[in-house]
């Protein structure tokens, strides 16, 4: 276990690295952001030099990423064009955006695994092709339109939902927002788990379980819902990927004044620090979830554990 | 059959599992997911005929290729032919859209505008005066390019980096698999946003492009497993034996081998990037005016959408269709081709 | 269908008299067994008769698709259904009916009074768990004892099969054992409750030849200290002879011959038997060619019209063809019966005699 934790750790330097230069480099070919200081109006040129000097723009880019870099790691983003700093305006927008994928996740994974079990153990029955059937077309509807549907029936039609979420998103409101971000990954998550399901029960162990004479449910709780659900526990970490990028889409069909909300800014504005500090920190959640998910996978699996 | 369960640790040297435990990636990935079982088959074929042994079926009066057997199963598949027949239908819009509809998308008279469905304008107008039918019939062309090149780059892409991690291994897999990891790292929808909107002119090209650079990684862990497996079989230890060289031994025994869990997750995948597309136009970082795609259309709805849903709901129906016929295609040869789950 | 049945059933009878007064502990009596897949009806077993008393081995020996690995599992009542369903016969365990019992009168059965091991035991061991969870399960289950106990008696059994270290060993999972250590552990499991009767499916194949003797070694002191029935599937004559007490030989869901262990290798009288043991190589005839049947096993899904061996026979003649070979009792060539013996082939005589 200890070696295996190390080696996915140091796998993770050059990853880390890797993404978050591919970020920096990319957002700063954004634009000149001197530029997008002064709005339409055209900057003096003495002025912006003197800018970017202040701002370390003229350093290499390589150099400008270690300086960033550096602060990251003592807890500092850098400040807005407006003089904000990064870090306050994450904190406005990163509880809202985690009590919406908290809410989405919860969705995904309850709903999810239960109608996976259902249809897995019922292979080919009614239940079954109706589980299918549905995610089929949940998957291939893109979430903004199911969003956009969602609100108009939901929200402003029957009236059931808030259409907007209101500011400080209180629970309550962010239920269907959060159905909408989990609808695809849920019925993704439906199918691997019928799949692995499916599998698992002909495998040879679950034959040797029957052969025991354990109960039936004992035979699905112990043997072969422990063993399936491995790999699914697997893709909702990964998941969380889809889940951000999302989570973008959600929050601009629902105004929630969340990550994406001022992500979506940023980058309209081309305020390059606020979108270098969030983005970065999106990836930065997303390789540690992936870290975290690739050890409970150990945990989970003492193949991998002791291998 | 020793063991059927996938990312088991044993016959997969190096750290190839823990590899493939973290290939599970945004989207497009449950294919990924359920191709990974296929992996641990040495030989698909193989595999058939020691699953219908074990009943005693065995049928070696006709011998099948894997791939014969994939075409005959297909074949009786109905949800193979529905999508097939849609799929040939929507290429044909895409190549041909003057067939269906002989109005200019771009011809609009702001006299219609959010105009409801008409006579001769079944789907009415939208905010510009546009007809929707047309521009729904236009809008083809672009989300099929998109999600058929974007495919074919990422498969390409993806099998050659994976093919070459898997079969050389050592460095040369360290550093394949870093950079599939680096750019696996980035969210596919959060990276749009960024690398996108640096592009100031977004060509369906563009599109393709960044699909592309953000998509091998899934395909390359795929092939990189499937060559893995295929690599350690008698039958290249054999050819080896006799002399084949290295390009001889990738070429001859090892991607025919490998082939079929690859083309499984291009195939799912290619419904979801054209989903992607439309979701990155949504975003304002897609395609842009005055090129015609569905994406744009369902975008510059969304507002009016209360008022004028018909405007969202066609363009956005022959989306979903779209999807719905890729993905569906996807899973009837995953299931043919996958003999575990008959 | 019906002659053969009244025959063998007279054979089996007869030996069950000739050898004992009680009556057997299992006892099967013309089960039929069939697949429904996509491509068809499979007849995996068609007509099967045997029997086995306490302390007594039973090798059911056949190539795969013979129907000896279903018309088990048959009887443990672990087949997978769909697409697998018993048609019709009996299977009477300890005086009742098996397959007149609800589902879940049978599962209090399995495990408790009989036991099945299988062949490889990697896949046949739940990986996520350790051993020692998985055989204090046993006792878990069906005798609700306390986790605590559960594990000193996972222990115990672990130290009965000859695991060394065992206390430590008790928490390591499936995959940290070597093969033959893995395969002790499944004996363990079965043993676990000191069933009746045990179901060995080939449980040495997956395994080197010198860990097959140990284990065989093992299972067979077990058997005798237990005075357990004992089935061993096998495909392995070689495995059979210095366990088992009978041999049945299956082809293409039938038994084709039946005998004592030692007279079924001096002397076979099914032309199929004949082929399997000629097909051994032997020190004594080094230089000739061996002898292989030819032909394949039968398509479940097509079986050859009339005696299934028959395409591959090399004594086949008009009648192999048409008729269904009943089990017929085998006798000396004066008549004098032999106890325990019966061929499935209309030329026995000339198989054994000639």
């Amino acid at each position: 276990m200890g070696r295996y934790v190390i080696r996915r750790l140091l796998q993770m330097i050059p990853v880390f690295i890797g993404t978050t230069f591919i970020i920096f480099a990319m957002v700063h070919a954004l634009g000149d952001p001197v530029a997008a200081l002064f709005g339409d109006k055209a900057p003096d040129p003495a002025v912006a030099a003197q800018i970017r000097n202040q701002l370390g723009l003229n350093d290499p880019l390589i150099v400008q990423y270690g300086n960033y870099m550096k602060g990251i790691f003592t807890g500092s983003l850098g400040n807005t064009f407006s003089g904000q700093p990064v870090t306050e305006l994450l904190k406005t927008a990163y509880p809202t955006t985690l009590k919406l994928a908290l809410v989405a996740f919860t969705i995904e994974v309850v709903l999810g695994i239960t109608l996976g079990v259902i249809s897995g153990m019922r292979r080919g029955r009614f239940a079954d092709t109706g589980v299918m059937v549905m995610t089929l077309i949940v998957i291939s509807i893109p979430t903004f339109v199911i969003g956009y549907v969602l609100q108009y029936l939901f929200g402003v039609k029957w009236g059931i939902a808030d259409a907007t979420v209101p500011d400080g998103a209180p629970f309550s409101s962010l239920i269907l927002p959060g159905f909408v971000l989990a609808s695809v990954s849920l019925a993704y998550v439906a199918r691997l788990t019928r799949t692995t399901i499916a599998e698992n029960s002909k495998a040879d162990y679950v034959r040797t379980a029957v052969a025991k004479g354990l109960p039936r449910r004992r035979v699905i709780t112990h043997h072969l819902l422990r063993n399936s659900l491995i790999p699914v526990i697997t893709f909702l970490g990964t998941d969380l990927g889809a889940l951000m990028g999302g989570a973008l889409v959600t929050e601009r069909i629902f105004n929630i004044k969340g990550v994406g909300y001022y992500l979506y800014q940023g980058i309209l504005r081309q305020n390059t620090p606020t979108v270098v500090g969030f983005v970065t920190v999106l990836v930065i959640v997303f390789l540690l979830a992936n870290l975290l998910v690739d050890l409970l996978y150990a945990v989970l699996d003492p193949r991998i554990r002791y291998a | 059959m020793p063991d059927q369960q996938p990312n088991k640790p044993d016959g997969v040297p190096d750290d190839a599992n823990t590899e493939l435990s973290s290939a599970f990636a945004q989207t497009p990935t449950l294919g990924a997911m359920e191709v990974e079982g296929m992996l641990e088959k040495e030989d698909l074929h193989h595999a058939e005929a020691q699953s219908s042994e074990s009943v005693g079926i065995t049928d070696r009066e006709v011998p099948r290729s894997l791939w014969q057997d994939a075409w005959r199963e297909l074949r009786r598949n109905p949800v193979f032919l529905i999508s097939g027949v849609l799929i040939i239908f929507l290429v044909t819009v895409a190549f041909w859209p003057g067939l269906f509809d002989s109005t200019d998308p771009l011809s609009c008279n702001l006299a219609n505008s959010q105009q409801g469905p008409t006579s001769g304008h079944p789907f009415g107008f939208d905010t510009q005066g546009c007809d929707v039918y047309a521009r729904t019939v236009h809008g083809a062309r672009a989300s099929i390019t998109v999600g058929v090149f974007a495919t074919l780059g990422t498969a390409l892409l993806g099998t050659i980096m994976g093919g070459l991690a898997g079969f050389f291994g050592g460095w040369i897999d360290a550093v394949v698999s870093r950079i599939a990891d680096i750019f696996f790292g980035i969210p596919i929808l959060l990276g749009g946003l960024v690398f996108l909107s640096v592009i100031p002119s977004r060509s369906v090209w563009i599109v393709v492009a960044f699909i592309v650079v953000l998509g091998w990684p899934q395909i390359a862990r795929i092939a990189r497993g499937a060559v893995i497996t295929a690599r350690q079989q008698d039958y290249v230890t054999a050819a080896r034996a006799l002399g084949a060289g290295n390009s001889r031994l990738m070429l001859r025994h090892i991607l025919p081998n490998a082939l079929a869990p690859i083309i499984v997750v291009a195939t799912i995948a290619l419904g979801t990037y054209i989903s992607l597309e439309a979701t990155l136009s949504y975003l304002g970082v897609g395609l842009k005016p005055p090129t015609v795609s569905w994406g744009i259309d369902i975008s510059s709805a969304a507002d009016t959408f209360r008022n004028a849903p018909h405007m969202l709901l066609f363009p956005a129906g022959a989306l979903c269709i779209t999807i719905l016929a890729f993905i569906m295609l996807g899973d009837a040869v995953r299931d043919a081709l996958d003999p575990k789950l008959r | 269908m019906g002659i053969q049945t009244s025959e063998i059933t007279a054979v089996v009878g007869r030996d069950r008299t000739a050898d004992s007064e009680d009556a057997p502990l299992l006892q099967v009596r013309d089960l039929h067994v069939e697949f429904r897949t996509r491509d068809g009806l499979a007849k995996a077993v068609n007509g099967v008769n045997y029997s086995v008393r306490a302390g007594e081995t039973l090798a059911i020996l056949g190539e795969s698709g013979s129907g000896k690995s279903v018309s088990s599992q048959a009887v443990m009542g672990i087949l997978d259904s769909p697409p697998g369903f018993v048609t019709g016969g009996e299977i009477i365990f300890k005086g009742q009916d098996l397959l007149k019992l609800h589902s879940e009168q049978r599962r209090k059965i399995r495990g408790t009074q009989m036991a099945m091991i299988f062949q490889d035991a990697l896949s046949s061991l739940n990986p996520v768990h350790t051993v020692g969870t998985q055989l204090g399960e046993m006792y878990r289950v069906h005798a609700g004892t306390s986790k605590k106990d559960a594990k000193v008696k996972a222990i115990e059994l672990m130290e009965r099969v000859g695991i060394p270290a065992a206390k430590e060993r008790v928490n390591q999972y499936p995959h940290q054992f070597s093969g033959g250590m893995r395969q002790r552990i499944m004996i363990a499991m079965a043993l676990a409750l000191e069933p009746d009767l045990i179901i060995a499916d080939e449980p040495t194949t997956a395994l080197d030849v010198t860990v097959q003797a140990q284990v065989m070694e093992l299972l067979a002191d077990l058997q005798a200290e237990y005075n357990m029935g004992l089935i061993l599937i096998t495909h392995d004559l070689g495995v059979v002879a210095d366990v088992a007490d009978k041999i049945a030989v299956m082809y293409a869901g039938r038994i084709v011959e039946t005998a004592p262990v030692h007279e079924l290798y001096k002397r076979p009288a099914h032309p199929y038997t004949r082929g399997l043991l000629d097909s051994i190589p032997r020190l004594d005839q080094k230089g000739q060619e061996l002898y292989a049947i030819k032909g394949l096993p039968p398509n479940l899904l097509r079986i050859p019209s009339g005696c299934a061996f028959n395409p591959r026979c090399p004594m086949a003649q008009e009648i192999c063809r048409s008729e269904v070979p009943p089990l017929h009792a085998v006798t000396e060539a004066d008549g004098t019966p032999l106890p325990g013996r019966g061929s499935a082939c209309h030329f026995w005589k000339e198989t054994i005699h000639g």
